[in-house]
């Protein structure tokens, strides 16, 4: 039993250590607040540029994709080690972790020739048109609109939640096609230009601030036929297969965050010692709490990455993490601010670097809950795939999707 | 990355498993419990020792099998799952720990040798009644060659033929003493507690003969003390396998039971509120064998993350057996709290396991103390 990379793994992460050391100067800020948006994202592009010219966007792929040839190991190594800086690659994560994935194993030849590398090297971005305001959980529900006309689909409706839609190019959508069958047999898949007339993106003012996710409306938006992924009605298996990319990505146990390092250092240095402070046996207490669940998370990941080093994937017990992560960052914060009194909620200050700022990861937590799958969507996945147990009851699985309420 | 136990140490594992489940499933424990006369199940006990598992970490130099700690979590894991009522734990958890590393050549040469052959069940006697023995808070005295005091609760007691003794001795020092039970001066007596089937009881020491253990850590001023912590690391990371065993066994019957019973026209395993339940129970169990196998690594590669990785895999394995076993009661419903449904067995030896070695409040304060070590 030990943590010790093969002497392959070892090489390469020596490799991806010392490419990554290059970059750090240039790329890795500790804070990007000095930045506009549009200075965070063309710093962002850069460096995706550079990471894809070595192969590492998509380390799996063949070098032709724009890949290395790697292995799934190889691809979480790279993760381990970029995480420890502070790259700005968050505007491609879901670009390049689902919608394109599902463009390589259902476009076309010449449509992956056209798409995949600009969106490795980040000049091009794309975002997953899924939830809309009646199906969330149950995309199963989704209702806009897609009519054959000629060689064009016709599309109306809206989609919401749409993270970074403001700044995609394109996007993959589920659409209905057919409301006169079951809700899970009419629904068809395409890829958008995000520039298509008709197309109306407006972002949404989150719970803690942010605008990274968006509404987008449609209205007689045409898609040529040749942008369909899958058959015409078999929309809802792209979309499962889509949602199983979502690649085994090892986040960190922290959940974005503070680091339990800094948090003590901080707790000294504003609470001190003794009563209150870093001694009190309240204190002391929650700071175990953390460190078991983040422990347990980190031996759960090696478990897993043993596995997967021996060339298994990991299945859906893997949901696990995002539960765990997400509620403790969200406790963890909480506790922060408790120790600190009624001074917890001031905010900002700049005594932590926003990396690291409770206050911020606190409201954060509360979106980490339900994005991707809901706390409880997760673990009905544990229970029915892990365990065995039933399925829900599924009152509206034969009815056809127009008659549903 | 190898974080997870060999073709070998697993196929030990099946070969722990089969014969448990064969030799002592869990009417082995239930004989033990119903029966107040019964501190431990002699037969399947001699049955172990016959295939050697009482020397198994018993290095080959005084008679044992000499494997590694590796292989006594694979076991105890089993051990755990069955809950087994034998003196394993007592005798190789923290008996044979205690003298490996603190005993002289002498003494390994003389008491270990018997041990592997099954004629000497050891435990370790720390408690003093109520609260756990702080450095400060040790009663029981090591003088001229001889104990005095009262310890209780005591694993395996009534059954135990030596013991390693938490002491305070002439320099008030703590320290850690082997004795033989069998003497006059040891009184014993029997305990009766929430887990019947591990039998517990007291030890009084009248001027008993013992001997200190010094090999450890060069006999420092504090070395008795050091000697005590690391078998209770030891100890926390083999128990915590125990534990995720016993966890495992909860879940599955929990999850098994909510399949078939029906409950408005349904399996109560269809309702949300028991799957997400089990659902939050097998996260605990993962977590705490995650944690639990980094004190396994810990353990078996000597890493001075011991204490840290020793106190997380306790307190994690704490929470995820005593939570999967009383909701394992609950799912059952009213044959849950029945005397014959086997919900209770686990129950009980989640709480005592909980308590045994300290609880988990003492070890959270282990795992604050070890991170301000390592980042503060
Ligand atoms: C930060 C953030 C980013 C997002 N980015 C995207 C994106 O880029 N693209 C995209 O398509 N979507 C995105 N989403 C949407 C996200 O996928 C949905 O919000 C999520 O799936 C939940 O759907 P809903 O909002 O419709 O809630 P609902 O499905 O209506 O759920 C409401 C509540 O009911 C519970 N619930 C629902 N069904 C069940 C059930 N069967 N059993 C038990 N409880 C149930 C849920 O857990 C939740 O608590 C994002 C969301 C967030 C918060």
């Amino acid at each position: 039993m030990d943590f010790d990379d093969t002497p392959e793994e070892a090489e390469f992460r020596l490799e991806v250590r010392s490419w990554l050391a290059e970059q750090a100067s240039a790329y890795s800020l500790k804070s990007f607040d000095d930045l506009s948006f549009e200075q965070q994202l063309s710093l962002g592009r850069e460096f995706q540029a550079r990471k894809a010219e070595r192969g590492y966007a998509k380390i799996t792929w063949t070098q032709e994709l724009g890949g290395m040839g790697g292995t799934p190991m190889q691809a979480v190594i790279y993760e381990q080690e970029e995480e420890k800086y502070n790259f700005p690659t968050v505007f491609f994560a879901i670009s390049l972790g689902m919608p394109i994935p599902v463009m390589r194993r259902f476009a076309t030849e010449a449509q992956q020739q056209r798409y995949l590398k600009p969106a490795l090297r980040g000049e091009e971005v794309w975002c997953q048109l899924f939830s809309e305001p009646s199906a969330g959980s149950d995309l199963g529900g989704i209702r806009l609109k897609a009519v054959r006309d000629g060689d064009d689909w016709v599309l109306n409706g809206q989609k919401i939640w749409t993270s970074y839609a403001h700044i995609s190019d394109f996007g993959i959508i589920v659409t209905r096609t057919d409301p006169t069958v079951a809700k899970h047999k009419g629904m068809t898949f395409f890829f958008v230009d995000m520039k298509s007339p008709g197309i109306e993106v407006r972002q949404i003012k989150q719970a803690a601030g942010g605008g990274e996710f968006c509404e987008v409306f449609f209205s007689d938006v045409r898609v040529p036929d040749g942008n369909r992924l899958g058959e015409i009605n078999a929309g809802w298996s792209v979309a499962i297969a889509t949602l199983m990319e979502e690649r085994f990505a090892v986040t960190d146990a922290a959940g974005g965050g503070a680091q339990l390092e800094d948090t003590m250092h901080f707790l000294r240095r504003e609470l001190g010692e003794g009563d209150g402070g870093l001694d009190d046996p309240c204190v002391r207490e929650k700071i175990a709490d953390w460190y078991i669940a983040e422990s347990g998370i980190n031996n759960f990941y090696a478990r897993l990455l043993t596995g997967l080093s021996q060339g298994q994937l990991p299945g859906p017990e893997a949901a696990l993490s995002k539960i765990v992560i997400a509620r403790k960052l969200q406790a963890q914060s909480a506790d922060i601010m408790d120790f600190c009194g009624p001074a917890g909620a001031i905010y900002p200050d700049f005594q932590v670097s926003r990396a690291n700022d409770y206050r911020i990861a606190w409201l954060e937590a509360a979106g980490y809950r339900i994005a991707g799958g809901t706390d409880e969507i997760l673990k009905n996945t544990i229970a029915e795939r892990v365990l065995g147990l039933p399925g829900d009851i599924r009152v509206d699985k034969d009815i056809p999707f127009e008659e549903l309420k | 990355m190898n974080f997870d136990f060999s073709d070998d140490q697993k196929s030990l594992q099946d070969e722990t498993h089969r014969f448990l489940r064969d030799r002592c499933d869990l009417s082995v424990a239930r004989i033990v419990l119903d029966d107040q006369k019964q501190a431990y199940s002699e037969s399947v006990w001699q049955e172990m020792v016959e295939l050697g598992w009482a020397g198994i970490a018993i290095p080959e130099q005084y008679g044992g099998i000499g494997l590694g700690y590796l292989e006594l979590c694979v076991m105890a894991e089993e051990m755990g799952r069955f809950l087994a009522p034998v003196p394993f734990s007592s005798t190789l958890y923290l008996f044979c720990e205690a003298l490996l590393n603190g005993a002289s050549e002498t003494l390994k040469q003389e008491i270990l040798p018997p041990v592997a052959t099954g004629k000497l069940v050891g435990t370790m006697a720390f408690a003093e009644g109520f609260g756990f023995p702080g450095r400060d808070r040790i009663g029981v005295r090591f003088e001229g060659g001889k104990l005095y005091g009262d310890k209780w609760p005591v694993a395996d007691a009534m059954i135990a033929d030596a013991a390693v003794v938490l002491a305070v001795n002439e320099d008030n020092k703590p320290c850690l003493c082997f004795l033989d039970l069998d003497q006059e001066p040891v009184h014993r007596r029997q305990l009766e507690s929430v887990d019947p089937s591990r039998g517990q009881g007291g030890l009084e020491f009248f001027g008993a003969e013992a001997e200190s253990l010094t090999a450890f850590e060069g006999g420092s001023d504090n070395s008795g003390w050091q000697l005590f912590q690391r078998v209770l690391n030891s100890a926390a990371v083999l128990f915590a396998f125990e534990q995720i065993g016993g966890a495992d066994a909860c879940l599955a019957a929990a999850t098994e039971f909510a399949r078939e019973r029906y409950a408005f026209g349904r399996p109560v395993g269809s309702f949300q509120a028991i799957k997400h339940k089990l659902a939050d129970v097998y996260v605990g169990n993962q977590l705490a064998r995650s944690n639990a196998y980094y004190g396994a690594w810990a353990l078996a590669t000597g890493a001075e993350e011991l204490p840290l990785a020793a106190s997380v895999a306790r307190v994690s394995a704490i929470q995820a057996y005593e939570y999967a076993a009383s909701e394992n009661v609950q799912v059952h419903g009213g044959m849950g709290f029945t005397w014959e449904a086997d919900c209770h067995l686990y129950l009980r030896r989640s709480r005592s396991l909980a308590l045994l070695i300290g609880s988990s409040g003492l070890w959270k304060k282990q795992v604050t103390r070890e991170l301000e070590r390592k980042f503060v």
